[in-house]
């Protein structure tokens, strides 16, 4: 399968800290890939050195372009959409507000009106608070919110960053079945960033496992799930 | 009754150059979450070349267009160069930037053109409405410019996608980028358009109190004040506020404590609403979960 | 500017740099009677002046480089400082020397009050609080209403006091010790302050208030205690400006007056005590060599007018913002660790992991 997004020997600093040890990942295009670890092995580091957040070093490329130099607004705009920790919300702005935003950079009005029917199909209740104040929203609501803007900006990969955090279960297992009908329907990779590794690993069909800032293992999800030793070392299961 | 009527004219008149100079405040608050204390003399300067202009032959409509568009070129200048470096740098810094760029504009000002007052010409026939001495031309037409130019604003920020990109990247930067907002532009473009409305509320302030470096900085109080009563972050209510101080101060200035304290008066208001009521009379409280 | 913490803070006595300055400062004035130059007197004028301003920069820094608040209206306590040494010696027949302790006092109050309010106010909006203080300020001098008391417009005219028990000193000369006493007793009382617990708390609360909070220490109070010992200190700054100049008038403490401290301040270096003294000298340099620099680029730059101070103080403070954001005093700093490292090790010096220009400020 073609490979929608290679990244090569990443590494990634916070200041004169490094926390990525030049990583290779390769994330296959119309598939769910799972960046699984404990806590500070680097996943978030690794979404935010994707988009150029972050001082790194390494190259990135998108489809065969090269994404290494570009501002995190220019890889937005060639089709990678980040949600982030901690969801991003436009706080002070209402739920149309947030979702319109990205007609700012789509050039195609209609498919734009489009999408947003069917942000509005996979979360009715962001409909039904369309005009509500986006800080005053759940915190399920606000994820909801957090995706809907990633689909809005038509993109061919999403990055999620903990989408399940601070969620009640029966909420996660919601938005994760929602995550699985975009990929397949709307036909959009995403690399998503994990704690809850069960989770993740029914939902993505290949899996890297990073572990302080370096690959330890990757290979298809089953491989993983089924590896008893693995599992109990790495994600405590 | 008909002294207070006068007063309450007279209040809107001058309430109506708060408003303007208001707007421009709310203008780089939406965009870039500052208070630009410059933004008085830069209002100032661009009246400076305004003059400049015409005094050189140029006609008053061609100068005025030229100068709105030096301001906004001007300003977006300003953001580029001046302001992008400290975008990460902690609040002081940037105060003391603004107070420097205060302090230039007035400084070159006076050094260009010099202190001694010079008279601006009124696009505006000197001639009174209702015939009586109660409300001129001027002062009407700057009522009129104000309220065109906040009806502008208003449908840019509240309907168009440019002016939802520019408050999203004033309010979260960060979240801006992952929308692709190219939020430094953003900024620049606020500045640009702040500039412009200075430039402006200058243009319509100087036939009516004289051009001189200094005729902006107790005008800027009252803008702030204006914009603070009336709400920083909304533009209707920044010119509402406006028009509220400029009675109030008018009303005050007359029955109590006379026309000497008016700038103690601003700087009770100013108190006063930051105390009291920080997101002014229209302002929106934001609700933040934690 | 968490970066910038002092090692004289936990280190016991005073530092030897600041012994030999004070020392030589206070026999500044002997190398007068050995001069015997007619316009030393001039130079004592001078000294007074940057003593004076090094004091009210003193305060300034306090409330913005220890404690993290902003003020650009601190003109408005060295205006009552003044206005209350003016009147007490005018009216009240007060000794000069008295008048210091009650500017202070009496400004500790003002600063205290507006400390009140400026609690709910952070950043931008405790600058534009105190920037509207700073315009109001002049006018309320001119108030006709209070005129009897301030003099209104022409302001006060005072008696210049002449050295006690026949001295044998100039006038400026003993007024300059005056000064260089009450600066010493001035940076004491901060110096002590910041040694000890109250100290460790203002800048506790500066680095990050909400943790500061939580560990117990009450912010509200200390905030607007700092303000007051702020605007104390500025106003006997005031005071002896009031003595020394022997006049008071409301268009000596405009805007520009702030401005300037926060010149000084930005020159010197914030959260610096050394920082305090160039500030001073720094801001009487630039306001007596004004006319020479205005003389030399009109003739430069063939310009009409003059070149007022403004254009001066504007420049300096932008170049210093992005060159040297933590002034002189900061730079030399540096370059002294600098060294250090260099020498100790042998290895290459390290930049620190957090650099003050790189700290966002936590969300209002």
């Amino acid at each position: 399968m073609a490979a929608i997004l290679e990244v090569n020997r990443l590494s990634a600093w916070y200041g004169p800290i490094r926390a990525l040890f030049e990583l290779n990942l390769t994330i296959e295009e119309g598939g769910v890939t799972a960046l699984l670890g404990a806590n500070g092995a680097g996943k978030t580091t690794t979404l935010r050195a994707i988009c150029n957040m972050v001082r790194r070093s390494g190259t990135t490329k998108m489809g065969g372009t090269d994404i290494t130099k570009r501002s995190t607004e220019d890889i937005v705009r060639l089709g990678v959409a980040h949600v982030p920790e901690g969801r991003g919300t436009f706080v002070a702005l209402t739920v149309e507000e947030n979702l319109r935003l990205a007609f700012h950079i789509r050039k195609d009005r209609k498919a734009a009106e489009r999408d947003m029917e069917l942000v509005f199909a996979y979360f009715p209740r962001l409909k039904e608070r369309l005009h509500q104040q986006a800080g005053t929203l759940s915190g399920g609501e606000q994820q909801m919110l957090a995706i809907g803007r990633a689909l809005m900006l038509g993109p061919k990969l999403m990055l999620l960053d903990e989408p399940s955090f601070g969620l009640a279960p029966l909420v996660v297992q919601e938005i994760f079945r929602i995550l699985r009908r975009i990929n397949e329907h709307e036909r959009v990779s995403m690399l998503i960033v994990e704690q809850n590794a069960a989770l993740a690993l029914e939902l993505a069909s290949h899996v890297y496992l990073l572990e302080t800032g370096n690959v330890v293992t990757s290979g298809p999800s089953a491989m993983i799930r089924n590896d008893e030793t693995l599992r109990k070392a790495y994600l405590g299961y | 009754m008909e002294l207070f009527i006068q007063q309450i004219v007279a209040g809107l008149t001058s309430g109506a150059i708060y408003a303007c100079v208001a707007l421009g405040l709310v203008m780089i608050y939406v965009s870039t979450d500052h208070i630009n204390f410059a933004q008085g003399e830069m209002a100032m300067f661009a009246t400076y070349l305004a003059w400049a202009l015409i005094d050189a032959g140029v006609p008053y409509w061609g100068a005025f267009g030229a100068t709105v568009l030096i301001a906004f070129v001007g300003g977006l200048f300003i953001q580029r160069v001046l302001l992008k470096p400290l975008e990460t740098a902690p609040v002081l810094s940037l105060v003391v930037c603004f107070i420097a760029l205060l302090s230039i504009f007035n400084a070159l000002a006076g050094t260009i053109w010099s202190y001694t007052i010079k008279q601006f010409p009124s696009p505006f026939p000197p001639k009174d409405i209702f015939g009586d001495g109660l409300v001129s031309v001027q002062q009407l037409g700057v009522v009129a410019v104000t309220l065109i130019m906040l009806g502008i604003l208003t449908v840019f920020f509240r309907y168009t996608t440019l002016g939802l990109a520019m408050r999203a990247a004033a309010q979260n930067a960060a979240s801006a980028r992952l929308m692709g907002v190219r939020v430094s532009w953003m900024l620049a473009l606020g500045w640009g358009l702040a500039a412009s409305i200075g430039g402006i509320a200058g243009m319509l302030v100087a036939p009516i109190v004289f051009l001189d470096p200094n005729m902006m900085t107790g005008i800027l109080v009252y803008g702030f004040a204006g914009a603070l009563v009336g709400g920083i972050a909304n533009p209707i209510g920044a010119v509402a506020g406006g028009f509220i101080v400029g009675v109030l101060e008018n009303l005050v200035g007359s029955y109590v404590i006379g026309n000497e304290l008016k700038l103690t008066f601003a700087l009770i208001v100013v108190v006063g609403v930051l105390l009291l009521k920080p997101a002014g009379l229209f302002g929106q409280v934001i609700v933040r979960r934690v | 500017m968490a970066a910038l913490s002092k090692s004289w803070a936990t280190k016991s006595g005073l530092p030897l740099t600041a012994i030999l300055f004070w020392a030589a400062a206070a026999l500044l004035p002997l190398a007068g009677s050995i001069w015997e130059d007619p316009s030393f007197d001039y130079y004592m004028f001078m000294g007074q002046s940057m003593l004076i301003y090094a004091i009210a920069v003193l305060g300034l820094n306090l409330l913005i480089g220890f404690n993290g608040q902003i003020s650009l209206g601190h003109s408005a306590f060295f205006a009552i400082g003044a206005y209350t040494a003016a009147i007490l010696m005018n009216f009240g027949g007060w000794p000069y020397w008295s008048t210091l302790p009650m500017a202070g006092v009496i400004c500790f109050g003002a600063g205290f009050l507006f400390g009140f309010p400026a609690l709910k106010l952070e950043g931008h909006y405790l600058a534009l609080a105190t920037f509207t203080l700073a315009i109001a300020v002049p006018q309320l001098l001119k108030y006709k209403a209070i005129a009897g008391w301030t003099g209104g417009v022409g302001g006060l005219l005072l008696e210049k006091p002449d050295p006690p028990w026949d001295l044998p000193l100039s006038a400026d000369q003993w007024l300059y010790y005056v000064c260089l006493v009450t600066a010493m007793v001035m940076f004491w009382i901060v110096y002590n302050l910041l040694r000890g617990r109250s100290g460790r708390a203002m800048m506790a609360i500066r680095d990050h208030a909400m943790a500061a909070g939580t560990m117990g220490i009450d912010t509200a109070l200390y905030k607007t205690v700092t303000f007051g010992i702020s605007a104390g200190i500025t106003g006997v700054a005031g005071a002896l400006s009031a003595i020394t100049i022997a006049f008071v008038a409301p268009d000596s403490f405009t805007l520009q007056l702030a401005i300037s401290f926060l010149v000084g301040l930005v020159v010197g270096g914030m959260a610096s005590l050394p920082g305090c003294l160039i500030g001073g000298v720094f801001i009487v340099l630039v306001q007596n060599s004004a006319q020479s620099i205005s003389d030399w680029m009109k003739v430069s730059f063939s310009l009409r007018y003059d070149v007022p101070a403004w254009a001066i103080y504007g420049v300096l403070l932008l170049l210093l913002m992005y060159l040297l954001p933590t002034g002189l005093a900061g730079g030399a700093a540096s370059l002294r660790g600098a060294l250090a490292r260099l020498t100790a090790s042998g290895a290459t010096p390290r930049e620190p992991a957090v650099s003050p220009n790189q700290q966002k400020e936590p969300s209002r």
